[in-house]
């Protein structure tokens, strides 16, 4: 009803949403379950290099709120997901800080340019460490899941706050270079009150 | 549970109560900018009336089994919500009755008994004292009931909500929610099996006094500006079609939806008539969420013509159902704000989702579920974010001493525009701040009154 596509088959993930569907959260649970596996963590240091410039790219551009660029970094049919507990239990039936899909994360971007987003108004000034980047190889040779730590300080309001904690990517390989399918912020306090929650993390 | 003892005026302080002259810092048009910036007042407000009247603690969702266990405040007090060895909900202070310390530092669990952290005194999780390390230090006999844990002296639940007062005067709960109680049967009745789950939450804290967002729990009149981003955002494809909050944009005192005070400080603003009455006329208004089409092709290819009414399951109820001071029905939520300071403010919003009631089947029940969760992310995320944001200035602005006033007279005054029922409640146009003078009126009350409060033990 929302959007122009009938048919999954031709359906553009900008404008309607039948990718998140029951397998594709089956798929996605297992993905982000029991992955952080010592067996699995890639020693090769030109491989961890090329992922930790990936994660300080992204980092980069939303501290430059260079959102279209940052969109392109994620897969057409991708996942932004920010559970409300430290488990990250099953989005199908538990609510999440945010669970984004393409359209929703491009809802994100439009509303923050609508100049109507008082949250927002002025926007946050905010500066990203990215750091202990560890590579792990998944089931698939063409997906790696990537666990590094954030630190954001956000100046709002007139004062600085630090949001902090750890997200984990899966990229998928897209031609020469990876493409972010999912990522899964899990900020420290993430069960807890947080004051106005409106930047992108 | 029979002891009660009565709540003292406080000790060793001026009893500031007597310095307030609350018809003046409440009028029929406006509120004086102290009752939302003055500790004092906050202090007042934290006994007579998050104490004074009920107040919501939990749902029963939250402490399904026996020995569950959740921890909330009333008001500044920190309690433990549980649902004993033998059933029972009860609220006890989460406050050791030797020296002081919280017992629970837990958000949730189980347990039948808790055990202070600073010298061990153990306590049943009916609050009876259970036991204190080496008891022949003691020259009485520890089974005195003043040890036993305070408790709310009054718990009753309507439907599944928990609410708590420490007034033995108050009406029983059903009655002090009268009207509004069938509004609540409402929003409940829709779901299967006239029930719902809470399922986490979206949570948020902001720098201001708790009643700026209890003023806002009605307002029709903010939607169309502070919402824009959202309104524009939700209908950026919809071309004709409008989506979501959509009729708030154009004479939405014209529409026929209305705001209805219903007494107690509780009120309700009904969207429901702006919707088609028919299977699918809330799903119809849903703006973009993940998974909304796929779910929707599923549903029609599975369930035929029921398809609607399953999806209506995921829509967002459009109802506020305000319970004063700190409850609210929106959309499928269970929003709850609780008091910190005089300056700061938890706004908690609950998910909830559906149950099975024998006549929807494991995978209808998942998918509906599925995609509720995502409506339910929507407005917290692109909505609530900017409300609290003003929140926070309205806060800041009132820090201007000489400039007293908030006013809350739309609709005060304009022939034909406020109704009054025969059943006492009172309907208005969906703009109309009627409902924020009413709760005043009752705010006043609770103000003007200590109230005959008590707190509980075990005997
Ligand atoms: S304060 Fe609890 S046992 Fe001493
Ligand atoms: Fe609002």
């Amino acid at each position: 009803m929302n959007a122009p596509a009938t048919n999954p088959k031709d359906s553009d993930p900008s404008r309607s949403s039948y990718y998140v569907n029951d397998a594709f959260y089956r798929e996605l649970i297992g993905n982000f379950t029991g992955w952080q596996d010592d067996a699995r963590a890639v020693a090769d240091a030109a491989v961890r290099d090329e992922f930790r410039r990936l994660l300080e790219r992204e980092a980069r551009l939303l501290d430059q709120l260079r959102y279209d660029d940052w969109l392109a970094m994620y897969a057409a049919e991708c996942i932004y997901w920010v559970p409300s507990t430290p488990q990250a239990g099953d989005p199908r039936r538990e609510i999440a800080v945010m669970f984004d899909d393409r359209r929703r994360l491009e809802d994100r971007v439009y509303r923050l340019r609508t100049g109507f987003a008082w949250s927002q108004a002025p926007a946050s000034r905010t500066v990203r460490l990215v750091s202990n980047v560890e590579v792990f190889a998944s089931a698939s040779d063409a997906a790696r899941m990537l666990r590094s730590n954030f630190l954001i300080s956000e100046f709002w309001g007139n004062e600085t706050r630090v949001l902090t904690g750890w997200a984990g990517h899966r990229v998928v390989r897209a031609g020469a270079g990876w493409k972010i399918q999912a990522k899964q912020v899990n900020l420290i306090d993430c069960d807890q009150c947080i004051r106005n929650p409106s930047i992108i993390l | 549970m029979t002891a009660f003892e009565k709540v003292a005026p406080p000790q060793g302080r001026l009893d500031v109560t007597a310095l307030y002259d609350w018809d003046y810092l409440v009028q029929e048009d406006r509120a004086h900018r102290l009752i939302y910036t003055d500790p004092a007042i906050f202090e007042v407000e934290m006994t007579r009336v998050f104490g004074g009247t009920w107040t919501y603690l939990a749902h029963e969702s939250e402490i399904p089994n026996a020995n569950d266990f959740i921890t909330r405040r009333l008001g500044l007090r920190p309690l433990i919500v549980v649902r004993d060895t033998a059933n029972k909900i009860r609220a006890l202070y989460n406050r050791c009755t030797h020296r002081g310390t919280t017992l629970c530092r837990w958000d949730k669990g189980n347990a039948k008994s808790f055990q202070c952290p600073y010298h061990g005194w153990n306590f049943l999780n009916t609050g009876k004292l259970r036991g204190v390390p080496w008891p022949d230090g003691y020259a009485e006999d520890m089974r005195d009931p003043k040890y036993n844990l305070a408790q709310v002296p009054r718990v009753e639940s309507y439907r599944g909500f928990i609410f708590g007062t420490l007034n033995l005067d108050a009406l029983p709960l059903a009655e002090h929610l009268g009207p509004i109680a069938q509004i609540i049967d409402e929003w409940l009745d829709r779901n299967p099996g006239g029930k719902v789950v809470v399922c986490e939450a979206n949570r948020f804290r902001f720098k201001g006094n708790w009643k700026l967002a209890y003023d806002n729990s009605c307002d029709g009149y903010h939607v169309a500006y502070s919402h824009r981003s959202l309104l524009e955002t939700e209908n950026r494809f919809a071309g004709a079609n409008a989506k979501g909050m959509a009729y708030y944009r154009n004479s939405p005192d014209t529409q026929p939806m209305y705001m209805r005070y219903t007494g107690h400080g509780n009120h309700f603003k009904d969207k429901r008539p702006n919707l088609e009455k028919r299977p699918g006329g809330l799903w119809a208004l849903e703006s973009a969420h993940p998974g909304m089409e796929h779910y929707e092709a599923e549903f029609l290819r599975r369930y035929g013509e029921r398809a609607f009414a399953l999806l209506d399951l995921a829509g967002s109820e459009p109802v506020n159902i305000n319970v004063f001071p700190n409850f609210s029905l929106l959309g499928n939520h269970i929003q709850v704000f609780e008091p910190l300071s005089v300056g700061e403010t938890n706004a908690i919003w609950y998910g909830t989702m559906v149950v099975d009631d024998g006549t929807l089947g494991e995978a209808a029940v998942t998918d509906i579920n599925a995609l509720r969760m995502r409506t339910q992310e929507g407005f917290p995320n692109f909505g609530e974010v900017d409300d609290i944001a003003n929140f926070e200035q309205i806060q800041c602005g009132l820090m201007a001493v000489e400039d007293e006033w908030v006013y809350m007279h739309r609709g005060l005054g304009v022939p034909g525009r406020i109704q009054r029922h025969d059943d006492g409640t009172i309907t208005a146009p969906a703009t109309d701040e009627a409902f924020m003078r009413e709760h005043f009126k009752e705010w006043k009350r609770l103000m003007k009154s200590p109230h005959n409060l008590a707190i509980a033990r075990e005997p």
